[in-house]
C-alpha cells in the first residue's frame, strides 16, 4: 500500500496500538525549559526519575532575560530559572543554560546542535514543537502532564491524525517569505483549517526553501489547527544537518542517510485533504485581528465584518475593536509604536540577514527589540556585522530569548500599543496586557520600522535596487 | 492521582466568546506561580478584571460564586500547551467546557486534570446558550451517557472513548504505561540496533 511520511514515520515509532486506536509511541528527543517545573513537580510527586536522561535536554529561554543578564532579575523569573537547573541537576539532563555559547530558544537551538534529526519523534512542552517537522521528523507540543509521561516513561500516548497536504508550486516573488505562505494559507483555510491533521508541505516552492524557511513554515502549522508540520528530507535537510554537534557521525552517518532517503510519501499515497496554492499569487501578509486567520496582503484592506461569514464576523467586529482598526481601511499606512524582531518563528540568521537588509543605511522611525533566535546566531550576526545595521538604525539589540513573542521574562507591549512582529501569534495580550500585535516578516517589519507605519517592503526594496 | 468522576450537577453561565485562547484562559505573567498557591484567580483574568484586578460585575463567570459548567464558543483552548490554562479553570472549580470545537493539545490536557471538554453540535450550544440566558442556572452532565441536561431539554455531547475512560476512572497515563514497560524495552533495544543514528552523538 502506498503510505504517506506521516504513515513511515509513525510506524517507525510505534510500540503498540491500544483496542481505542491510541498509539504508544517512541520519543528520540525530549526538549524541557522553565516551563516544564509542573511535569517535574509531577515527577517528584510521584517518586519517578527520569526514564532516558541521554535523550532529554534542558534550556533556558522563556523566561531568559533579554538584557543586563549579569545585573540580576525579578525573584519570580530567577527562580523559575532556578527551578529548572536543579530539576535538570537532580536528573541529570544536559543543560543550555543562560552563559552557554549553545543557549537559545528550544526550537531554535535543537536543529542547530544536531539534536533534530529527520526520522526522529521530538516532544516539548512548547506548541511550536511542530518547527522541528521540517527536517521530516514526527514533532510536537504536549501539556505538562504529558511532559510528565514522556520523563517517566520516554513514550507518548497519541491518536494518529489525518494526512493533510499543502502543495505550494511555483516560486516567490521578491520580499515574499516562508511566513508569508503560511500567513497565507492560515487567512484562507483559517486557524481550524487543518485542525486533527498532520500537514506535510510539498510542492517546488517548499523545496525550494532554506531549512530556515522550513522552519518558519512548520512552525506556524500549528496556527491552522496542525499540530504537525512536515517536510520530507532532502538534499539541502542533509546538508544543514552534517557536521553539527549531536548529528550521527562516521559509519552512523551512512546509516542516517539511507534511512532518511525513504522518508517521503509515495506518488500514489493519498492524503485525507490537499490544498493547492501557487507562489506567484502570495504577496508580503499581515495579521490585523487578534488571531492568525485574520490576516490580509499588504496592498489590501481590511476585511468589512459585514462581508464575511456569521462565525468570522462577531470575531472580527471584536477584534477590531479591540486593535483599533476599522473596517475598509487599507492595512498599510497603519502607524506602529514599536516593532519585534525574534521568537523561534523568525528569529534565525536569515531572518536577521532579510530585516537587516531592509535596515541598512537608514533610520527606524520607532523603537525596537532585535533579540536573536540563540546565542549561536547572534554571534555569527555580529561576526557579519548584522548589529550594526541594527543599532546604527536605532533598534536595541538584546541577547537570545523567548522575549516579545510570550511576554514572560518581562519584556512587554504596553497597552494600546500597536507592535509590528515577527512572532506567531497575534492573540489578545500576547505581549503583554492590551497590546495590539501584527504578525508579519521580518523584511516587513524592518519595512515598519523604517516609515514607522506598516508597508510594503517590496516597495524599500526596489528603491534600494534603483 | 486524580479523581474520577461519572456524573456532576452543577451551576453553568454561557461564555459567549469564540476563539478564547490559552492566553486568554491565563496571560503569561502568571504562570511562574507554583501550582500548590492554586491558579483559579488568574482564569480570565485580562478579560474578567479591570485594571486594579476588580471583577466586572457583567463578566458571566462573575455573576455568582460556584460555577463549574461553562457554554462556550467555537475553538475554546485554542493556542498553546500551556496546561496552567487547564489549571486556572480546574482551580477555579469548572469541571467541564461545554463547546462546538476545542484546541486539541489542550482538550487533551484537560482531560488529564479531570476538566470535561465536551464537544456539542453547534446547533444544541446555541439552544443551551438561549436556554441558560444572561443568567446562571442548573445543569446535569452524564458521562456515561455522554449527555447534558438542562430542565426537560437533554443533549448528547461527543466525548472520545479512551477520554471518557479516564475521566470516569481518574486514571493517571503513566500508570497504565508501566503495565507495558516489557514492550517499551524491547522496542528501545531494537531501535538502538537498528537506528543508532537516532541517539545524540555526542552524548554519554
Ligand atoms: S519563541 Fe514563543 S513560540 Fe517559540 S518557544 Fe518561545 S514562547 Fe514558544
Amino acid at each position: 500500500m502506498p503510505a504517506t511520511l506521516l504513515d513511515r514515520l509513525w510506524s517507525a515509532h510505534e510500540i503498540l496500538q491500544r483496542d481505542d486506536g491510541t498509539s504508544l509511541l517512541w520519543v528520540d528527543r525530549h526538549l524541557v525549559h522553565e516551563g516544564s517545573h509542573h511535569a517535574f513537580a509531577n515527577l517528584a510527586a510521584r517518586g519517578a526519575s527520569v526514564s532516558a536522561p541521554s535523550l532529554t535536554f534542558g534550556v533556558v529561554d522563556h523566561y531568559a532575560p533579554t538584557r543586563n543578564r549579569d545585573r540580576g532579575m525579578p525573584p519570580q523569573i530567577s527562580r523559575m530559572i532556578e527551578t529548572l537547573r536543579t530539576n535538570t541537576k537532580q536528573h541529570g539532563l544536559q543543560l543550555f543554560d543562560l552563559d552557554d555559547p549553545r543557549q537559545g530558544i528550544v526550537h531554535v537551538i535543537g536543529p542547530e546542535q544536531g539534536l533534530t534529526l529527520p526520522g526522529l519523534l521530538i516532544n516539548c512542552g512548547d506548541s511550536h514543537t511542530s518547527t522541528h517537522g521540517a527536517f521530516g521528523a514526527l514533532a510536537f507540543g504536549i501539556g505538562a502532564t504529558q511532559v510528565a509521561h514522556v520523563l517517566a516513561t520516554q513514550t507518548i500516548w497519541q491518536r494518529k491524525p489525518l494526512a493533510m497536504r499543502i502543495m505550494v508550486e511555483g516560486t516567490l516573488g521578491p520580499g515574499v517569505t516562508a511566513k508569508d505562505i503560511a500567513l497565507n494559507w492560515i487567512a484562507t483555510l483559517g486557524t481550524g483549517g487543518a485542525q486533527g491533521h498532520a500537514v506535510e508541505y510539498a510542492g517546488s516552492a517548499i523545496t525550494g526553501l532554506s531549512m530556515e524557511g522550513r522552519m518558519t513554515l512548520c512552525n506556524l502549522s500549528i496556527e491552522g489547527g496542525a499540530r504537525f508540520g512536515m517536510i520530507a528530507p532532502d538534499e539541502t535537510t542533509m546538508a544543514y544537518v552534517k557536521g553539527r554537534p549531536f548529528a550521527p557521525r562516521g559509519d552512523a552517518w551512512e546509516k542516517a542517510v539511507e534511512a532518511w532517503a525513504t522518508l517521503k510519501s509515495d506518488d500514489q499515497a493519498e492524503f485525507a485533504r490537499t490544498a493547492h496554492f501557487d507562489a506567484a499569487d502570495i504577496a508580503p501578509t499581515v495579521t490585523w485581528g487578534t488571531s492568525p486567520e485574520q490576516a490580509v496582503p499588504v496592498n489590501a484592506s481590511i476585511p468589512d465584518p459585514a462581508h464575511l461569514p456569521d462565525q468570522r464576523a462577531e470575531a472580527a467586529k471584536t477584534a477590531l475593536d479591540y486593535m483599533g482598526l476599522s473596517a475598509g481601511q487599507p492595512i498599510a499606512g497603519t502607524p506602529v509604536d514599536q516593532v519585534f524582531i525574534g521568537s523561534c518563528t523568525n528569529g534565525r540568521i536569515e531572518d536577521l540577514r532579510a530585516a537587516s537588509a531592509v535596515l541598512a543605511g537608514r533610520r527606524a522611525k520607532v523603537p525596537g527589540l532585535v533579540s536573536p533566535g540563540s546565542a549561536r546566531v547572534k554571534a555569527q550576526a555580529e561576526q557579519e556585522g548584522l548589529d550594526r545595521i541594527f543599532t546604527e538604525a536605532g533598534l536595541e539589540w538584546a541577547e537570545s530569548g523567548c522575549s516579545l513573542c510570550v511576554g514572560m521574562n518581562g519584556d512587554v507591549v504596553a497597552p494600546g500599543e500597536r507592535c509590528a512582529s515577527s512572532t506567531n501569534r497575534n492573540f489578545r495580550g500576547r505581549q503583554g496586557r492590551g497590546a495590539r500585535t501584527h504578525l508579519m516578516s521580518p523584511a516587513m517589519v524592518a519595512a515598519a520600522a523604517v516609515t514607522g507605519q506598516i508597508s510594503d517592503v517590496r516597495q524599500l526594496l526596489d528603491r534600494r535596487a534603483a | 492521582m486524580m479523581a474520577g468522576w461519572t456524573r456532576h450537577k452543577g451551576r453553568t453561565v454561557v461564555l459567549p466568546l469564540d476563539h478564547v485562547d490559552t492566553d486568554q484562559l491565563i496571560p503569561a505573567r502568571f504562570m511562574s506561580v507554583p501550582r500548590s498557591e492554586g491558579y483559579g484567580d488568574y482564569l480570565l483574568h485580562d478579560l474578567r478584571r479591570d485594571e486594579t484586578g476588580d471583577l466586572h460585575p457583567a463578566f458571566p463567570l462573575n455573576r455568582e460564586d460556584g460555577i463549574s459548567i461553562l457554554v462556550a464558543g467555537h475553538h475554546f483552548g485554542t493556542g498553546s500547551s500551556r496546561e496552567a490554562a487547564v489549571y486556572a479553570l480546574v482551580d477555579a472549580g469548572i469541571r467541564a467546557v461545554v463547546a462546538p470545537s476545542f484546541g486539541d493539545i489542550f482538550a487533551g490536557n484537560a482531560v488529564n486534570n479531570g476538566l470535561l471538554p465536551a464537544r456539542i453540535d453547534p446547533e444544541h450550544a446555541a439552544l443551551l446558550a438561549e436556554l441558560l440566558g444572561d443568567g446562571a442556572a442548573d445543569t446535569h452532565i452524564d458521562l456515561e451517557r455522554r449527555q447534558i441536561a438542562h430542565g426537560e431539554t437533554v443533549l448528547p455531547f461527543e466525548l472520545d472513548e479512551s477520554w471518557r475512560t479516564k475521566l470516569i476512572n481518574g486514571w493517571d497515563d503513566i500508570d497504565l504505561t508501566l503495565q507495558h514497560a516489557a514492550a517499551i524495552d524491547r522496542f528501545r533495544n531494537n531501535r538502538s540496533q537498528t537506528a543508532s543514528w537516532a541517539w545524540p552523538a555526542a552524548a554519554d
